[in-house]
């Protein structure tokens, strides 16, 4: 009696013509893991350099101070008015707000300490312009308005901000380049466990040729090896940074008012990674995958060229 | 089919394996390949299966020169040529069942599509029972017959075995030779290397091409 084909369920089929797992899968997933962690916090870094130093650029951006100098002889307070009102009439001014005597002296108590009395010392006075979207580059109507102002002085702010771009900026580069180091280093690892992997599989190489399969079809089988690996060393990695910056962002709200917090506010905002961060995190896992995954194809077809 | 013309062989700058070896293959044809261990049997059977170059001579195989052979080239030959290696060659991690139907799944056909087929095949070679099992748990007989069966899931032009019957019991040799016949009458030239003279007589209506001292004889097959 002939018997029954196994059902589709009995048979075993279609398992990977790579062996799956190996010392060498562990270590690279491993390695890729680790890799791909420090590339996104490095990446995650990088961003929140960016975002906060967005911040800092609105904020100085978006406002211009006025100094006045008094001179001996002045009413501060009248000129301090006269400045203000004729700067609030200037085209482009959203609103101009004069620091007023007791705001100065809580301004410089931290410098001069406490119960300072500004009447008695020549201090400037500060009056805060904040401009409307989209006239912060031309400042030429004001100038004119203070043109009549002898005793007052405009700062746009262009020094501390050419500083704040130079210093966001060289942030950014140096996270550039040291998440390009990370990726050539992987690259490299990669390299050097694809071509351990096809030593380990020679004898599969050399089978599967002789059945007929052509140089592409090996390569594929090893491309999606890799693939897989890079895929689960890069699920470990980019998890265990989204994970490092949902924690850093909870940690970071709950020590926001202490001293500590608040310097790590004022370099970072508030430390929480927005969704960009996390999208950029996730894309950055997907292509250590597929570069990992390509790679290894591309080290294999090379290598499968010179085999007969 | 296939045509050796004064091929010869020499690994690295070493002694000649094999010198002027001249001989030709026909279509539908059967002939054993023999000689004392060490000979050149495999040597001669590799140069077949184009894994390795002549050092001089020429090689024809399907009316291709083989020197000028691309590697997809090499790549479509092999699919028309079944190899049975003495070793067996079976991949570990790959149940019976897919390294019988690795020819066919390597064409990249829908596994479907020859399921029926490779299931029969191995009923017929007695491993309908081992379809699941992986082959460091086979015996050498049943490694043997999964190895052969790989060989011929794809109905060869060509069949080139070495040593098949080198790891079975006598009535289990005999009914491997009867199957390779029977693909021999179907219209396969078959080629099989062995130093076991029992099996040959078995099938006298055979060619013998015997190496020796690196030189290859042709004996022609009886007359029936």
């Amino acid at each position: 009696m002939t018997e029954p084909a196994p059902s589709d369920a009995r048979l075993k089929r279609d398992l990977p013509l790579v062996p799956p797992a190996s010392i060498a899968g562990r270590a690279l997933i491993a390695l890729i893991a680790i890799m791909t962690f420090l590339a996104c916090l490095t990446a995650g870094g990088a961003i929140l350099v960016a975002q906060a130093s967005q911040g800092w650029r609105a904020d100085v951006a978006r406002d211009v101070t006025i100094q006045i100098k008094p001179r001996p002889g002045d009413d501060v307070e009248a000129v301090v008015a006269a400045v203000a009102q004729a700067v609030a009439g200037a085209p482009g001014v959203a609103d101009a707000h004069p620091y007023s005597k007791s705001e100065s002296e809580a301004l410089l108590a931290p410098w001069l300490g406490e119960g300072l009395d500004l009447g008695e010392l020549p201090i400037p006075r500060l009056i805060v312009v904040h401009m409307q979207p989209g006239h912060r580059d031309d400042l030429a109507p004001l100038r004119a308005a203070l043109a009549s102002q002898p005793a007052a002085s405009l700062d746009d702010h262009r020094r501390w901000l050419a500083r704040l771009d130079a210093m966001a900026d060289a942030i950014v580069l140096f996270a550039a380049a040291l998440f390009a180091l990370m990726i050539v280093a992987m690259a490299t690892a990669t390299g050097f466990a694809t071509r351990g992997a096809m030593a380990g599989a020679r004898e599969i190489i050399e089978v599967l040729h002789f059945v007929g399969a052509a140089d592409s079809y090996i390569a594929r089988q090893f491309q999606g090896h890799f693939l897989r690996l890079g895929l689960k060393g890069a699920a470990i990695g980019g998890g265990g940074a989204a994970l490092f910056f949902a924690l850093a962002a909870l940690l970071s709200a709950w020590n926001a008012r202490s001293a500590a917090g608040g310097e790590i506010a004022a370099l970072f905002g508030a430390f929480a990674l927005r969704p960009v961060g996390y999208a950029a995190i996730l894309a950055i896992c997907l292509a250590i995958a597929v570069l990992t995954g390509f790679l290894s194809r591309a080290i294999v077809f090379r290598q499968l060229r010179s085999l007969l | 089919m296939l045509e050796f013309d004064n091929v010869g062989l020499r690994y690295g700058l070493g002694a000649e394996v094999l010198r002027d070896v001249t001989f030709s293959i026909a279509p539908q044809s059967f002939q054993f390949l023999t000689g004392p261990s060490g000979a050149g049997k495999t040597t001669l059977l590799r140069l077949m299966m184009l894994s390795l170059r002549p050092t001089r001579g020429a090689i024809r195989i399907f009316g291709e020169d083989a020197a000028g052979l691309d590697k997809d080239k090499i790549t479509a030959l092999r699919r028309r040529i079944g190899v049975v290696f003495q070793d067996f060659r079976l991949l570990d991690h790959l149940t019976t069942y897919e390294n019988v139907a690795l020819p066919l799944r390597v064409m990249e056909r829908a596994e479907r599509g020859y399921r029926d087929e490779v299931i029969e095949l191995l009923r017929w070679v007695g491993l309908g029972e081992r379809m699941n099992a992986l082959p460091p748990v086979l015996s050498g007989g049943e490694k043997q017959r999964a190895a052969i069966a790989r060989a011929l899931i794809v109905r060869p032009e060509l069949l080139l075995a070495d040593e098949p019957t080198g790891n079975v019991d006598p009535s289990l040799a005999r009914r491997l030779l009867r199957l390779f016949v029977e693909l021999h009458k179907s219209g396969t030239a078959v080629v099989i290397a062995t130093h076991d003279i029992g099996l040959m007589d078995q099938f006298g209506a055979a060619r013998r091409l015997v190496v020796g001292e690196g030189r290859l004889q042709t004996f022609e097959a009886e007359s029936p």
